[in-house]
């Protein structure tokens, strides 16, 4: 049964490493990060149960609310990159090339 | 024994104040409104004359004390303290440095109030003001060093100042090499100097490195210590007094302004190498050979010297030849041993010199500039006072009885001769021949017969009274120092040589009578032999002589600046650029481009890692983190 749990999330975590490698919009980026951070709020759960202790659920309460403040920054960030470029594909902003 | 006195630092200490003052005042307003002259005249000769007094004060203590007890010190800090070495900022008053205090405090003194007229409406008053006082202050720092360490300090500043005023109109290229020039071959002495004291410190400077205590345990000193010893601290003084083979700068010193000239290339500085002697002769009078080296150097520069001055025609140098001549009698008489006829005749040669150089000034600043003899002359008339004082330093350098020059030549001319030095003795005899010669050429041409540049000799006149009375305070001297240290055969009893007797380690020689009075006889008659051969050959006025042949030569000076050009400079030169378009890029340059290089490839590989896109990052991340997950399971053997 636990076994199941964090199987389903581990395979959440691949998505969203997956979201975030291929994809190039920056919406979809930013929502394959926060699918990241639900599959660890998952494995926290999950494992609280199993050790039956509540260190997991603090933990995962954590997530969200820090979740939801960088959600918060990172739509304004999203804002601010479209004003200055006019677009939302993340392969316009390359300052670091080497 | 000996007695501690508070005020000896304040003899250097004022002159350098008042070249601070002035020196900020100076700049602080030369490019805006200067102030005027006066203010700075005033303010820069406050501290030589305060500094005379002092020294006075310190003569007058030591004549109280008993000739054994003459010692003076006072201690201000320990500098610093390494190993055995125990250096402490120290000064120390005996009567040799008494001596020294005098004559430099008030030449010093009537050179800087010579100035206020002599260097009158110069963009740089002030600053030439800053640099004399710098320069009193060190050489007094010179004089009372309580030990070797302190008294290089000195010497150092003296060279400094000594490099800032000859190339004091920098505007012009040739001055600023001519103060490079002096600058360079002054360091080689000191390096000399410096191994010197570094033999020293290694024989017996263990017990501490401070003249008197060398002076207590010189005898510990082995005799092969002692001649290099010796011989490296006369280097030191080859090259800080022009003698062989570094007397090259002085000449080229002359391009500073003369009052320069007079204080620091004739009167004090340059004595400064013989005072060193002086003050080492407990080492020099144990090791003769050194000595020997010593009093032969001497005597063949004074010839060399003599030689190059007869056939000059500035007359400036001239008289710098004049005084590289000097100075190798004064190292012909510490090298014979004979210390106190050195010093005082670097005492009465102060006067002397100091009086023709400012002489020389006047006539120089009456004539616009005009350095070259052979377009002076009849100056006579026109500047009284000038001639008559002129003519004192001449007979006084030229060794006429009674004047200065005559008792101190003579006593260093006797100890060779008593000491059985004769070749010394008998080149002595010929340079003072030498020495009448050139110094009346000078006088004659210059203040006698016709004046042979009619327009200039119309706007001659004689200078300020500011101008003069150094001039006449200096004849005073130059007339009468001789009589300090009158030898017995004239009824004296050589006060000065028994003044100086508890700073020194010599024996007087004795010999009889008769030798004496033949001595001084050959002495007058090589003067006159000199005097006789200047009168009729220029005495009524000479037309300038084409300058060929042996004349030639001799103006060139023996084309020795030339040979040093190309056996040292020359080579130097080649030396260095050799280093710089071969070693330099090809091979020391090499490795220093490798690491470089290497540095570039790095940064060249990993940018190609660096394309700039986030989710690039992200898979570095991924990659990153797998392993590092792979690894942590392996070491918790997962």
């Amino acid at each position: 049964m636990i076994l199941n749990y964090l199987s389903l999330s581990v395979i959440l975590f691949c998505l969203g490493i997956l979201g975030v490698i291929s994809r190039r919009n920056v919406f979809t980026v930013f929502m394959a990060i926060e699918l990241m951070l639900n599959a660890a709020n998952l494995a926290f759960v999950t494992l609280a149960r199993l050790h039956e202790s509540m260190d997991g659920h603090v933990l995962a309460l954590m997530v969200m609310a820090v979740a939801a403040a960088e959600a918060a920054l990172a739509l304004a960030v999203v804002i601010l990159l479209h004003k200055h470029k006019g677009k939302l594909d993340t392969n316009v902003f390359s300052l670091l090339k080497g | 024994m000996e007695q501690t006195a508070t005020y000896l630092v304040y003899i250097p200490l004022l002159p350098l104040i008042g070249a601070l003052v002035v020196g900020i005042l100076h700049l602080a307003t030369c490019r805006t409104n200067r102030l005027p002259e006066k203010l700075y005249g005033i303010l820069g000769c406050i501290g030589p004359v305060l500094s005379f007094i002092l020294a006075l004060r310190v003569f007058f203590t030591l004549k109280g004390l008993a000739a054994e007890e003459r010692v003076l010190t006072q201690e201000l800090f320990t500098w610093f303290s390494v190993g055995e070495l125990d250096v402490s900022m120290g000064f120390l008053a005996d009567p040799l440095s008494s001596l020294m205090l005098i004559f430099v405090t008030l030449i010093g003194s009537l050179i800087h109030i010579y100035s206020i007229g002599y260097m009158a409406e110069d963009r740089n008053f002030g600053k030439f003001f800053a640099y004399m006082n710098l320069f009193l202050g060190s050489m007094l720092i010179l004089v009372l060093g309580a030990g070797p360490v302190v008294m290089f300090v000195g010497w150092e500043g003296v060279g400094l100042c000594s490099y800032l005023l000859i190339s004091y109109y920098s505007e012009d290229r040739d001055n600023v090499i001519a103060g490079n020039k002096a600058f360079i071959v002054n360091r080689i002495g000191d390096l000399g100097f410096v191994l010197g004291m570094s033999f020293l410190f290694w024989g017996i400077g263990a017990d501490g490195f401070d003249f008197l205590s060398l002076k207590a345990n010189a005898h510990n000193l082995t005799p092969a210590l002692g001649i290099t010893v010796c011989l490296l601290l006369f280097v030191g003084a080859t090259g800080k007094s022009a003698q062989i083979p570094l007397y090259v700068w002085l000449p080229d010193a002359m391009a500073g302004p003369t009052p320069v000239s007079a204080l620091i290339h004739a009167a004090t500085m340059v004595t400064a190498g013989v005072y060193m002697v002086a003050r080492f002769s407990f080492i020099y009078a144990h090791a003769p050979v050194a000595g020997a080296v010593v009093a032969w150097t001497g005597i063949l520069t004074a010839l060399l010297a003599a030689v190059f001055a007869m056939y000059q025609r500035d007359i400036k140098k001239i008289l710098a030849y004049s005084t590289v001549s000097q100075l190798g009698y004064m190292f012909a008489g510490v090298g014979v041993a004979a210390y106190s006829a050195g010093i005082f005749h670097v005492f009465t040669h102060a006067f002397f010199k100091a009086l023709l150089f400012l002489g020389a000034g006047s006539v120089i600043y009456a004539l616009h500039h005009q350095q070259d003899i052979w377009k002076m002359g009849g100056l006579k008339e026109k500047m009284p006072i000038t001639y008559k004082t002129m003519l004192i330093g001449a007979l006084a350098l030229a060794g006429c009885p009674p004047f200065s020059g005559f008792f101190s030549k003579d006593e260093i001319l006797y100890s060779a001769l008593a000491t059985g030095h004769y070749g010394i003795w008998l080149v002595g005899v010929g340079v003072a021949a030498m020495t009448a010669y050139y110094t009346f050429r000078m006088i004659f041409v210059v203040f006698h017969g016709q004046p042979r540049d009619r327009e200039a000799f119309n706007h001659a006149h004689e200078p300020s009274k500011v101008m003069t009375i150094p001039l006449i305070i200096l004849a005073v001297g130059a007339l009468f120092a001789g009589f300090l240290n009158l030898p017995g055969i004239f009824g004296g009893d050589l006060e000065v040589s028994h003044w100086l007797a508890p700073s020194l380690v010599e024996h007087h020689p004795h010999t009889s009578w008769f030798v004496e009075l033949l001595a001084i006889i050959i002495s007058i008659g090589a003067f006159a032999l000199g005097f006789r051969a200047a009168y009729r050959k220029f005495g009524a006025g000479a037309d300038e002589p084409s300058y060929t042949g042996f004349k030639q030569f001799g103006y060139r000076k023996f084309y020795v600046d030339e040979i040093y050009h190309y056996l040292i400079v020359a080579p130097y030169q080649l030396t260095g650029k050799a280093i710089s378009y071969f070693i330099e890029p090809y091979i020391t340059d090499g490795p220093v481009k490798l690491t470089s290089w290497l540095y570039k490839m790095a940064g060249a590989a990993f940018k190609l890692v660096q394309v700039g896109y986030v989710r690039v990052y992200a898979i570095y991340m991924v990659i990153g983190l797998s392993i590092m997950s792979l690894l942590l399971a392996q070491s918790l053997n997962l």
